[in-house]
């Protein structure tokens, strides 16, 4: 790997792609089609109960929040501790303003954007101040930020409902609208990441003076990147509002920050499909235990201590999935050493 | 094209630059020496906009640039290689130098590219490693070409020497000198005197924040104070 044969490639851009774009969209497409069929089927005819069907939704919507987190933390390299705080955010406006309007697809989507916009705006006016500090620091005062957001939770019963909750949210969350913004979600990082845009945040991680001394506005990204990963824990919230048809304030606190992060952590941060697989493994694990009683939190924690003692880079390191790429490489592999350039390629990746 | 007029910094409370003035003109190759903590990195952070200046005025190609951000400046044709490298340790050879031309656009960047790959051979052959696996040397020539991709006019040089074998020493310092034969104006910081004398037009000597000399390079290089402080006798 670290000895590519450069005389043997006359160009410097050659093309690793054997599959063109368009095909690459609709493999894709025809992916995502049959994973929701097979969900919708499993759930229709019964295969799986209420409660997994439940399981099944939370672990989608704590995909979008480990995922959204994953921007911040994976990719910008910060460390904040307030993503439940966003998530609070999207989740109480929206369930406020899905309650104020009538019922309907439309005003399900209208709902999320809310949400979304809200928790981003939110996301802007913390990002401003908190990004002028760095790793633990900007920790512990996003920390604070969220149980701000808690504590007006509580104090504002008249809107909120304060502790003894929210009720009667209208439960939009089916297993199709959930499915499809998980999608939703990992497509907007993915291209956003394979910008320009994403390149210049992850120059900020690399190394801050370089990426200014590139002509990178770090300000501008970091604070970027904060409020997109902010308004997409607020689409979560909203979801998670809708599947439980009620909000409670102790549901938004320190302890639910670290657990997304703990996804993160866990998956690799920087992986998508890292976040994907352990904020599956992480919500599941725990419900799918019950029978286990008070132990199930102790294989809980063996499970984070082992991976970081032999994985510290978290399950998946950096390592991004693509499907499309996968079936190159078997092309390549069927088609033997005659196309050792792409090879080399998807090996460099 | 460079010209820094009387600039006064500060760390806090401790006065790090007092009242600094010099001039690069266009195609001169003009260096600032001077030992451990005289100042010399914190006078080009304060021209590349990363420091601010309390007082005084820095001006490039006519236009005052201080109070414009950093990452303005380098549009405006100034472009600086951080002491110590700094290159993108996890992003690719190839990608550290698309990432020099983040001002620019897209399609001017290949010519570029290919330019950069020209001048430094051992950079085409690694262009698909990662850069953390480069040499200090390597790295040194990545960080340059980095900068270079911004098409720049003036080039800001922060110890390309440092923790670097003798040998590869002279190999940065006559890249430096054909860049500049190639037109641009280089601006160069080190506390390798001796080398940075040899290639330089014009020095300036800095002591505690303050420049005590400055004069020809070939003048400085025979001076007996400069010889006795940093040439060694």
């Amino acid at each position: 790997m670290t000895k590519t044969p450069s005389s043997a490639s006359p160009s410097l851009y050659e093309d690793k792609r054997i599959i063109s774009m368009p095909v690459r969209y609709l493999i894709n497409i025809v992916a995502i089609a049959v994973f929701m069929l097979i969900g919708n089927l499993i759930i229709s005819e019964g295969i799986i109960n209420r409660t997994y069907t439940t399981i099944l939704l939370q672990v989608g919507v704590y995909i979008i929040l480990a995922v959204s987190l994953n921007i911040s933390t994976g990719y910008l390299g910060q460390l904040p501790l307030g993503h439940a705080g966003f998530m609070a955010v999207g989740a109480y406006v929206g369930a406020l303003a899905w309650k104020a309007m009538p019922h309907g697809l439309g005003y399900m989507i209208i709902g999320l954007i809310v949400a979304g916009i809200a928790a981003g705006i939110v996301g802007i006016i913390i990002g401003i101040p908190a990004l002028r500090l760095r790793g633990d620091y900007l920790a512990i005062l996003t920390l604070g930020f969220g149980e701000i957001i808690r504590i007006i939770i509580i104090n504002l019963p008249d809107i909120t409902g304060g502790t003894p909750g929210l009720l009667n949210i209208p439960k939009y969350s089916n297993f199709n609208v959930i499915f499809i913004f998980v999608i939703l979600t990992c497509y907007i990082i993915h291209t956003m990441m394979k910008s320009r845009h994403g390149r210049a945040i992850l120059s900020i991680r690399e190394n801050e003076i370089a990426a200014e001394a590139c002509g990178i506005n770090t300000t501008y990204y970091k604070v970027m990147a904060f409020s997109v990963s902010a308004a997409l824990a607020g689409v979560a919230g909203c979801l998670y509002g809708g599947l439980q048809g009620s909000l409670f304030p102790s549901a938004f606190g320190f302890m639910d920050s670290i657990n997304i992060l703990v996804m993160v952590v866990l998956g690799g941060m920087g992986s998508m499909i890292g976040s994907v697989l352990a904020a599956s493994v992480l919500t599941a694990l725990p419900a799918m235990l019950q029978f286990l009683a008070s132990y199930r939190m102790v294989i809980y924690s063996v499970l984070l201590i082992l991976v970081m003692i032999f994985k510290p880079s978290g399950l998946m390191g950096t390592y991004d999935f693509s499907l499309t790429g996968l079936i190159e490489k078997a092309i390549i592999k069927i088609r033997g050493g005659s196309k050792n350039n792409a090879k080399e390629g998807q090996a460099n990746e | 094209m460079l010209k820094v007029n009387d600039i006064n910094v500060y760390y806090g409370s401790i006065h790090a630059i007092k009242g600094v003035s010099f001039e690069v003109e266009k195609g001169e190759i003009v260096t600032l020496i001077g030992a451990n903590g005289a100042g010399k990195s914190t006078i080009l952070n304060t021209v590349s906009g990363l420091l601010p200046a309390k007082s005084g005025t820095v001006s490039f190609m006519g236009k005052t640039i201080n109070g414009i951000a950093a990452h303005k400046v380098v549009g405006m044709g100034l472009a600086q290689v951080p002491e110590g490298r700094r290159v993108f340790l996890n992003m690719t050879v190839q990608e550290n130098l698309e990432m020099g031309a983040y001002t620019r656009k897209s399609a001017e960047i290949d010519d570029s590219i290919a330019d950069v790959y020209e001048r430094f051979p051992r950079l085409k052959e690694r262009r698909k490693q990662v850069a953390g696996t480069l040499s200090g040397g390597e790295q040194q020539m990545l960080a340059m070409g980095r900068a270079l991709m911004s098409k720049p006019e003036l080039l800001m040089l922060d110890e390309p020497s440092m923790g670097l074998a003798p040998i590869l020493v002279e190999q940065i310092f006559d890249i430096i000198k054909e860049l500049n034969k190639a037109g641009t104006t280089i601006l160069l910081v080190e506390q390798n005197a001796q080398m940075a004398l040899s290639i330089a037009d014009r020095g300036y000597v800095l002591e505690t924040g303050k420049i005590v000399t400055s004069a020809k390079a070939s003048d400085l290089l025979n001076d007996d104070s400069v010889k006795k402080a940093y040439l060694g006798g």
